[in-house]
């Protein structure tokens, strides 16, 4: 679903223009329908177009080494980052442009059950990969587990509202292991991309994780996608064993299949006709 | 005329004037650069010795080296004084030392520009604003090319250095100066000025001037095979004044000084003198040098003084390494480099625009949140942009570049010189040697030749000479038996080894049987042992038990006399003894038997013959410690009676006293040389108690008779030559009991029979040279007391020289008959392929040698341009010469010459034949050879002016043009209706009917700039070119000239220092490691042992190293675009940011870890086709004249398929991860696999030849990868950004759409190219496909097809010669083809006709084989081919009327019944076939008329006819199909039994 809001109907044309640091947050709501209901356990996505974040310079300028937590980066961090790296002479907690271009909709769910907005439940952990969460990414250490403490003396990325220890609440979900934040500094391969956003969990066996019908979205939409013609998305999808819809694949093995098996009997054809001349009557020729 | 060949062909940088010559050559004293002081040891004058010295050398430096004895000065002065200026004996041969290494290899490596390439893009990656990788990782690669070849040099020169250490570390005799005696050190401590004692067989470790030898003559023998590859002996002689020493030679007391020159690389030449305490001089010649390298021979000990140590010896200074030549594949890889950089250049200036337009597009104000400004936060024009990522670019797409290709090459290369090396076939038992890759870098040029160049003798034939026949004052002696046992040689090769032990006693017998004069019977008994043991084995084991004789294989040796010969020479022997005994002059010998005497005199003495015996030189020194005291009172005896010998130059003006000395010096040397040769103490004594009679006695062989007489039985005399038929004609005076017994500086004994041994004092030997060729000893012959000059020679020259005869004189008349006859003989002996010699004597008067002695003793002595002088001194001698005979030496043809000349030309090569030979020889041994067939014409180009030459030139090529165009154009035609032949290109048939004979005057002008293009234009129309009589120089220009204006591989084969040159200037340089030294091996790429290894090194291994470099090359250019297509892909989809998607590591090892191995195994080890088949079918050679594997339009063919495939495998994983939370290198590292797999797949359908190693490397590559992207991906959680891909691999295993990526792409990837391959084999296989299915077959099939190949192959032959009939036959057949017009609407041109045969070839071969398979069916076959063929036919030409016929034909089931149920139009059909096939047997065209009108009457008899000829015609049996015909025109036969007739022959 798209709700960049270019079109003028779009109920987010008014936060087109949004800034990074408007509070506060302009709020839209975007009501859509499922025609089929989900089975089984449904991911949400959130997909930016024309958003390169393959670009060369983009990609390099973090650091992991402070991601891992290392305290001697978190204080200096990589040349890398510049000019994301300090702010007003005190380091970037995190640092670089992945970082500060980290995506910051928020994004609610509502069944609407009869006008009623049944709020569903939005798991946001377990999005990230799990080495990414517990071996790449790390809190700096230090004594206690006051992260406000362990942050000190660094600032928030520029167009970040909050530092990086108020992401979340919980502790585990804090700091650079936010796995929000994991999923953004794992850039994406091409300029359309999608990025999980929350896990809907299916209940239990009675009926589908989402139900066929109504549902609205709310968006605290902050992230300014208009000035390079970015387009923003919510996908709600399915996987299989083998990933997500993507019909390409299949596709493409019947056309080759197809094409090979043509090929087979033409190559048949052919060496029979010809064949047999190769093996002994040509030779000489 | 061989001679000018063979000894031009010797090098001969030792012999030149006998060192007899050489003591007049010593300047008077005092002049010149002033006597140096006396050397007294007191420190004070050394001061001031040493100061002057300085001075001198200060003043000569530039020209001259001064030596003197390192024993007068004490030792740490004299170091410290040598050490700066002269090199020490240290050899150092190493580039680097441990510490230079690093840098100046790297200067090295910097040369290639390659390199610097890549440095400067890793250096650029430093650079902040452009950089693309992590710099430390960019370098990487380079550093791995730089460390591979770093460490290539260091290994190289490690082994370089351990060698040196071994050479340093070798042990030579130093005189000391404290213990007063030579004591053991080693080389690298020899300095110049040390005295230096060597013992027989030891190694030379510097060059030293020889002082003293324990020879009693002075001399002493080397071997120079280490410097030259001769074998045989050479004489050096000690220096003049220390040869007179009463006393044993004492360094001490050595106080001269020696002046010579700066050290150069001209082993020819040494020039300097030595002066004395005294104050006196004395020049140093080459024959007082002995040369570091060579091997002291025949010598107990010699000492003497180095002169030039370590780097600065003339062995080191021609030792230049094997020079760099670059491939013509190397030429063309380098220029599709260039397309590549170009490639790379367009793809970065791309992406630079699009990443400009990227910027702009945002504009100033509104910057998305991922463009990233700079580190001073502002964001860049997009102008400056994109210039930065254009240098950006470049860097990511460097690999574009295939780094590692010329590291990739230099390692298949030396993989393939390895296996080229290993290659039994290439070696040679008889001599031991192998072939012998010189040049590292040109080995796939050997796939690609297309000229080659040989020259004859010792090329094409065996350079072992032996006598055939001779002539002698106008008589022909044919020498019949011994032409009989040279035939009996030829036939027992196959008879083994059983007479192994035979061997070493046979040599015995040998010298029994020759010397003892036991006549003939015995000697074809031993002729009979030899010929049972067979030739070459014998051959080998003669080498082998002689080890230091060159030429003594029996064959050479044994030649069996001319009964009238030997009777007329022991008559003339008789006479002269019977003369003697009663003080007779010699006039009285009537002049025949004079001349004869004198003909083996000549053949005996006019050589450089050097004579050794087996068992020597153990028991010859025994005899001399035993006879010291004898010997020197001989000298002594000597030097009195020669007090102005060494002074003479001063004193030459009294001739008659000089004469008077000089004979009675011969006395004494004539003892001498019993001495020096077998004679036992005993022996000596007798003689010494003769000397004194000798003094007054003008003949002294009488006596020596009885004393040497048993001398020779001890063991058989071996004569070591420069040039083979010297030998050949030494041994044949042998045979004729006139045998060499003795040589020595100025002596020449010689034995023959009654008369015992004659000493001949020889006063000058004029060496042979290529320019006079001829050469000429003076001598003074001991019985008539007369001063003579026997010169040999080319008989072109010898002729022009000869006395001017009047013809009213009867002698005069009677010696010009002689002349002529002898004229006749040489002719006919040249038609034979003998080499002929003129041998011719002069009687000079005292006075006139007098005179030219004074003359050239001038020349001599003269330092600058004495070569000149000694050469118009030489020419002053030669002339008026008085003819004595003539010789005719054959020199055998290597064994599979004509076969791999046939090979090679089948080959599609080009051979031309550059020989310094006389026309009439050289064209022999062509034929000989095959070179030439008969039905050949032969353009034969003989001009006397340039004028005439561009007369005869504009004649012939006109004649060849109109030839050739009207055969094109028949060609053309036939090939536009048939369209067939693709084995044979058109022009072949063309080319091969004429072959070129020009001799060198012609060739001369015919080189000129003018002509030069017209005698190309001819000389390329020809099949076959044969350049007689041209000197080395022209050989070269000849080969240049092909090479440059015809831009064809040139190869130039050639075994003699004549062929140096044109080893040099050829593509690729052969030299043979035959009989003639290693110059020509020294010059040239690859030496092989003989000539027919010619065959497997171009065909198999040349056609190999071109295929397998030559897909190597394409290979890696496709496997780097492809690669750097994928990531340029990419910029679309990054914003032309200069972003990969592909990790950096992968990106940079791809190349360098991943996907060499399998190429390089590919490399090295792929073969197209086995060489069984590539030797059968030559034909499949011409796949590399042409460039088949790497044309140009190939590199792109493979470029754009790069391109598509690395489409397929950047979209197929696009479009499966389009819009999905995959991130940059999860989505990259499958687009890798992917591209590995493809890359490896690739290489797999283009590899031909699977063995155990491609399938492995293949495997462990991909092997590879996943281990180094697993363990690489797990290593660190933190490091290698920006990419940090840590679990990537891991988390992609686990994921099912990476398989079915890696699946699916490779597949689609392939497909194209796996298609293309199976239809082109299918459906339009190439000559190569072909072989290689070929060697699939089993054995019989391919055999039998092979055969059928060959069959063709003579057809096809005989086509070229009916084309050059066709424009005669064409109106006959016209005539005959017009009476059948009005029946049939036949085609009367020749085109047609032509058209038609072709037509018929073919069909003849279809039906032929059928016919193999079914024989029942055969006939029917026969016949029903008939029909389809003439469909074919008849669809071409369009005549609907005969096709008619033919679909009728064509319905008649094949077996089902005769089709003879004859119609008009089968008639016809006969007829049509008859004559097509007439051009066939162009011979018999009278035949045809007769033919054709009873054809017309019996039809089916001609059907019949038809059929058996045509089969007939495939065993090339013309004559027998003519017959056939004639038996067919009367119509008698059963067709049954003439088809089953045929069909036998066939089968």
């Amino acid at each position: 679903i798209d709700y960049t809001g270019t079109e003028p109907s779009s109920p987010c044309n008014k936060c087109l223009n949004v800034s990074w640091d408007s509070t506060p947050p302009c709020t839209c709501t975007i009501n859509f329908t499922l025609e089929h209901s989900f089975e089984s356990n449904v991911f949400m996505y959130y997909g930016l177009s024309n958003f390169y974040q393959n670009h060369r310079r983009y990609v390099k300028s973090r650091d992991d080494s402070q991601l891992n937590g290392d305290n001697s980066s978190l204080l200096n961090p990589s040349k890398e980052c510049e000019p994301y790296r300090t702010n007003e002479d005190k380091p970037i907690a995190p640092c670089g442009a992945i970082a500060n271009s980290m995506f910051n909709d928020t994004l609610e769910l509502y069944r609407i059950d009869n006008d009623t907005r049944i709020p569903i439940t939005l798991i946001k952990k377990g999005i990230a990969w799990w080495t990414d969460k517990n071996v790449k990414f790390r809190n700096p250490t230090g004594d206690g587990n006051n992260l406000t403490a362990l942050f000190q003396g660094t600032t928030k990325p520029v167009n970040w509202p909050k530092p990086v220890y108020m992401l979340d609440s919980e502790p585990d979900n804090n700091g650079f292991i936010n796995e929000d934040f994991i999923v953004w500094m794992r850039t994406a391969a091409l300029p359309t991309f999608r990025k999980l956003y929350r896990l809907i969990e299916r209940k239990n066996n009675l009926q589908p994780t989402l139900q066929a019908g109504k549902y609205s979205l709310d968006i605290a939409y902050n992230y300014p996608v208009h000035s390079f013609d970015g387009r923003k998305r919510m996908i709600l999808s399915t996987i299989s064993w083998m990933g997500g819809k993507n019909p390409f694949l299949g596709i493409a093995y019947i056309t080759v299949g197809s094409i090979c098996f043509f090929l087979g009997v033409v190559l048949l054809i052919i060496h029979h006709k010809y064949g047999n001349r190769n093996t002994s009557a040509d030779i000489p020729n | 005329m061989g001679y000018g060949t063979a000894a031009a062909a010797s090098p001969a940088p030792w012999a030149g004037p006998g060192p007899g010559l050489q003591r007049d050559g010593a300047r008077p004293a005092g002049g010149g650069l002033g006597s140096p002081p006396a050397h007294v040891p007191s420190p004070a004058v050394e001061e001031e010795e040493k100061a002057s010295e300085r001075r001198r050398r200060k003043k000569k430096e530039s020209k001259t080296r001064l030596v003197r004895s390192n024993l007068l000065l004490p030792e740490a002065e004299a170091e410290k004084s040598k050490r700066t200026v002269l090199a020490s004996n240290r050899l150092k041969t190493t580039k680097y030392t441990a510490l230079s290494f690093l840098p100046k290899n790297l200067f090295e490596q910097f040369h290639r520009l390659a390199n610097v390439y890549f440095v400067f893009i890793a250096l650029l990656n430093f650079v902040p604003a452009v950089n693309a990788f992590q710099p430390e990782l960019a370098l990487a690669p380079v550093l791995f090319i730089l460390a591979v070849t770093a460490i290539k040099d260091l290994w190289e020169d490690y082994s370089r250095y351990r060698s040196d250490k071994e050479i340093n570390h070798m042990e030579c005799l130093v005189y000391s100066r404290n213990e007063k005696k030579y004591i053991s050190r080693y080389w690298k401590e020899v300095k110049v000025g040390d005295f230096v004692q060597l013992r027989c067989n030891e190694i030379i470790p510097a060059d030293i001037l020889l002082l003293s030898s324990s020879d009693p003559d002075g001399l002493c023998h080397i071997e120079t095979a280490n410097l030259d590859g001769e074998t045989n002996l050479k004489q050096r002689q000690v220096v003049r004044r220390f040869l007179e020493l009463d006393s044993e030679f004492d360094p001490l007391k050595f106080t001269s000084v020696i002046e010579c020159e700066k050290p150069n690389n001209d082993l020819s030449r040494f020039r300097g003198y030595i002066v004395h305490k005294s104050g006196k001089k004395d020049g140093l010649f080459k024959e007082n040098l002995l040369l570091r390298g060579c091997t002291i021979r025949n010598t107990e000990e010699v000492a003497g003084i180095v002169i030039y140590a370590g780097h600065e010896t003339k062995a080191l200074l021609n030792n230049n390494g094997p020079r760099y030549k670059r491939s013509k594949l190397e030429r063309q890889m380098n220029a599709d480099v260039l397309w590549c950089v170009l490639i790379l250049l367009i793809m970065c200036l791309f992406s630079a625009i699009g990443h400009g337009l990227w910027v702009w597009q945002y504009g100033e104000k509104k910057k998305p949140i991922f463009d990233v400004p700079g580190p001073d936060g502002k964001y860049l024009s997009p102008v400056l942009a994109s210039v930065y990522l254009f240098l950006t670019v470049i860097i990511v797409f460097q690999v574009m570049i295939p780094i590692s290709l010329y590291v990739s090459i230099e390692i298949v290369k030396i993989c393939q010189v390895y296996f080229i090396h290993q290659d039994k076939d290439l070696y040679d038992e008889e001599t031991d040697s192998q072939l012998q890759c010189r040049a590292l870098n040109i080995t796939e040029d050997l796939g690609q030749v297309q000229f080659i160049f040989s020259d004859k003798t010792g090329t094409l034939t065996e350079n072992k000479m032996v006598f055939r026949r001779c002539t002698v004052s106008g008589i022909e002696y044919s020498h019949d038996d011994n032409a009989k046992r040279l035939a009996m040689y030829q036939e027992p090769d196959s008879e083994e080894d059983e007479a192994a032990p035979k061997g070493g006693t046979l040599s015995q017998r040998d010298s029994i049987c020759s010397h003892q004069s036991i006549k003939v019977i015995h000697r074809s008994q031993s002729t009979k042992t030899h010929r049972r043991t067979g030739s070459r084995a014998e051959a080998k084991r003669a080498s082998i038990l002689s080890k230091h004789t060159a030429f003594s294989s029996p064959m050479e040796k044994d030649i069996t006399p001319d009964p009238s010969l030997l009777e007329k020479v022991n008559e003339c022997a008789k006479h002269l003894e019977v003369m003697r005994s009663h003080e007779q002059p010699l006039s009285h010998l009537s002049p025949e038997l004079c001349d004869i005497f004198d003909f083996f005199i000549a053949l005996t003495i006019c050589n450089t013959v050097v004579v050794t015996a087996p068992n020597q030189p153990r028991q010859k020194v025994r005899d001399r410690f035993e006879l010291k005291s004898p010997v020197k009172t001989i000298e002594d005896f000597i030097r009195r009676f020669t007090p102005s010998r060494l002074t003479s130059g001063s004193n030459s003006s009294s001739s008659s006293s000089l004469a008077t000395s000089k004979s009675m010096h011969r006395f004494g040397l004539s003892v001498l040389s019993s001495t020096s040769t077998d004679s036992t103490l005993l022996k000596l004594e007798e003689k010494l108690a003769y000397s004194a009679q000798m003094n007054n006695n003008g003949y002294n062989s009488q006596q020596d008779r009885t004393a040497v007489g048993s001398g020779p039985e001890e063991g058989e005399l071996r004569y070591e030559a420069e040039s083979p038929d010297e030998a050949a004609l030494v041994y044949a005076a042998r045979a004729y009991n006139c045998s060499l017994v003795g040589r020595l500086s100025d002596q020449v004994s010689v034995e023959l029979p009654h008369l015992g041994t004659l000493s001949f004092e020889v006063l000058h030997t004029l060496g042979f040279d290529s320019v006079r060729k001829r050469m000429s000893v003076v001598v003074r012959h001991p019985l008539t007391d007369e001063i003579n000059v026997y010169t040999k020679g080319a008989d072109s020259v010898v002729m022009d020289l000869l006395l001017p005869c009047s013809s009213d004189d009867p002698r005069g008349k009677h010696q010009k008959k002689i002349q002529s006859k002898t004229q006749n003989y040489l002719n006919l002996y040249a038609v034979d392929g003998l080499r002929t010699l003129c041998i011719a004597k002069r009687v000079l008067s005292k006075e006139e040698y007098a005179c030219w002695l004074k003359s050239h003793l001038e020349a001599e002595s003269c330092i600058e341009n004495r070569e000149e002088l000694l050469f118009q001194s030489a020419l002053r001698i030669e002339k008026n010469l008085h003819l004595l005979g003539a010789t005719g030496i054959e020199d055998r043809l290597q064994d599979g010459v004509p076969e791999t000349i046939a090979n090679l030309r089948k080959a599609g090569l080009q051979v031309w034949v550059l020989t310094g030979d006389k026309q009439e020889t050289a064209v022999n041994i062509a034929y000989a050879c095959k070179l030439l067939d008969h039905d050949e014409e032969i353009i034969t180009l003989n001009a006397e002016s340039p004028e005439t030459c561009a007369v005869l030139l504009e004649q012939c090529l006109q004649c060849v043009e109109s030839k050739f165009s009207n055969n094109t154009i028949d060609e053309a035609t036939g090939n536009m209706t048939v369209g067939f032949t693709p084995l044979y290109p058109p022009s072949s048939p063309v080319l091969s009917s004429l072959g070129l004979v020009i001799d060198g005057r012609t060739l001369a002008y015919a080189l000129e700039p003018t002509l030069e293009d017209k005698f190309l234009a001819l000389a390329k129309r020809c099949r076959s070119v044969l350049c007689c009589r041209s000197t080395p120089l022209q050989k070269s220009m000849v080969v240049k000239l092909v090479r440059d204006k015809l831009k064809a591989m040139t190869l130039a084969i050639g075994d003699g220092a004549n062929d140096v040159s044109m080893i040099q200037v050829a593509d690729v340089g052969v030299g043979i490691s035959g009989q003639e030294g290693m110059q020509a091996v020294m010059a040239s790429d690859f030496a092989v042992p003989r000539f027919r290894h010619l065959e497997k090194l171009l065909l198999v291994h040349g056609h190999w190293c071109y295929s397998r470099l030559a897909n190597m090359v394409l290979y890696f250019f496709y496997k780097n675009a492809m690669f750097v297509a994928l990531l340029f892909w990419y910029q679309f989809y990054c914003g032309f940011s200069g972003s990969s998607m592909v990790d950096q590591w992968y990106l940079i090892f791809f190349n360098l870890l991943f996907s060499s191995l399998p190429q390089l195994i590919t490399g090295v080890l792929d073969k197209d086709v086995p060489a069984e088949v590539l030797i059968a079918v030559p034909q499949l050679y011409k796949s590399g004249q042409n460039m088949e594997e790497y044309q140009p339009h190939m590199f792109w063919m493979n470029m754009i398929d790069a391109m598509y495939q690395s489409l397929v495998c950047f979209f197929i994983p696009y479009f499966t991860y389009y819009d999905s939370e995959v991130d940059i290198f999860s989505w990259g590292t499958p687009i890798t696999t992917i591209a590995l797999f493809t890359i490896i797949l690739h290489l797999a359908i283009e590899t031909k030849t699977w063995t155990f190693l491609h399938w492995s490397s293949c495997i462990f590559s991909i092997l590879l990868f996943f281990f180094v992207a697993l363990v690489y991906n797990a290593s660190c959680p933190v490091c290698h950004p920006p990419s940090n891909p840590y679990w990537t691999m891991e988390r992609l295993m686990g994921d099912p759409m990476f398989y079915f990526t890696c699946i699916i792409s490779p597949v689609v990837a392939l497909l194209p190219r796996f298609l293309y391959r199976v239809l082109q084999g299918t459906l339009f296989p190439t000559q190569l496909q072909l072989g290689r299915q070929l060697s699939k077959l089993s054995p019989e099939i391919r055999t039998q097809l092979l055969t059928k190949l060959n069959v063709k192959e003579t057809i096809r032959q005989t086509q070229p010669f009916a084309d050059s009939f066709s424009p005669s036959l064409g109106s006959n057949a016209g005539d005959c083809c017009k009476a059948y017009n009005q029946s049939t609407p036949l085609p009367t041109s020749p085109q047609t006709s032509e058209s038609l045969f072709q037509e018929h070839t073919k069909a003849e071969h279809t039906t032929d084989q059928t016919v193999a398979a079914s024989p029942q069916g055969a006939v029917l076959y026969g016949e029903n081919k008939l029909p389809s063929s003439a469909s074919s036919l008849e669809r071409s030409m369009g005549f609907h009327e005969v096709r008619h016929g033919t679909s009728e034909m064509e319905s008649l089931p094949v077996g089902a019944t005769f089709p003879w149920s004859s119609s008009v139009d089968q008639a016809d059909f006969g007829l049509l076939r008859w004559i097509t096939s007439t051009p066939l047997f162009s011979r018999i065209g009278t035949v045809l008329q007769v033919s054709s009108s009873s054809l017309q009457n019996e039809t089916r008899d001609s059907m019949c006819v038809l059929g058996s000829s045509l089969h007939v015609d495939f065993k090339g049996l013309k004559e027998q199909s003519s017959n056939n015909l004639q038996d067919k025109m009367k119509g008698t036969p059963a067709d049954h039994c003439k088809s089953d007739n045929s069909e036998t022959t066939f089968l």
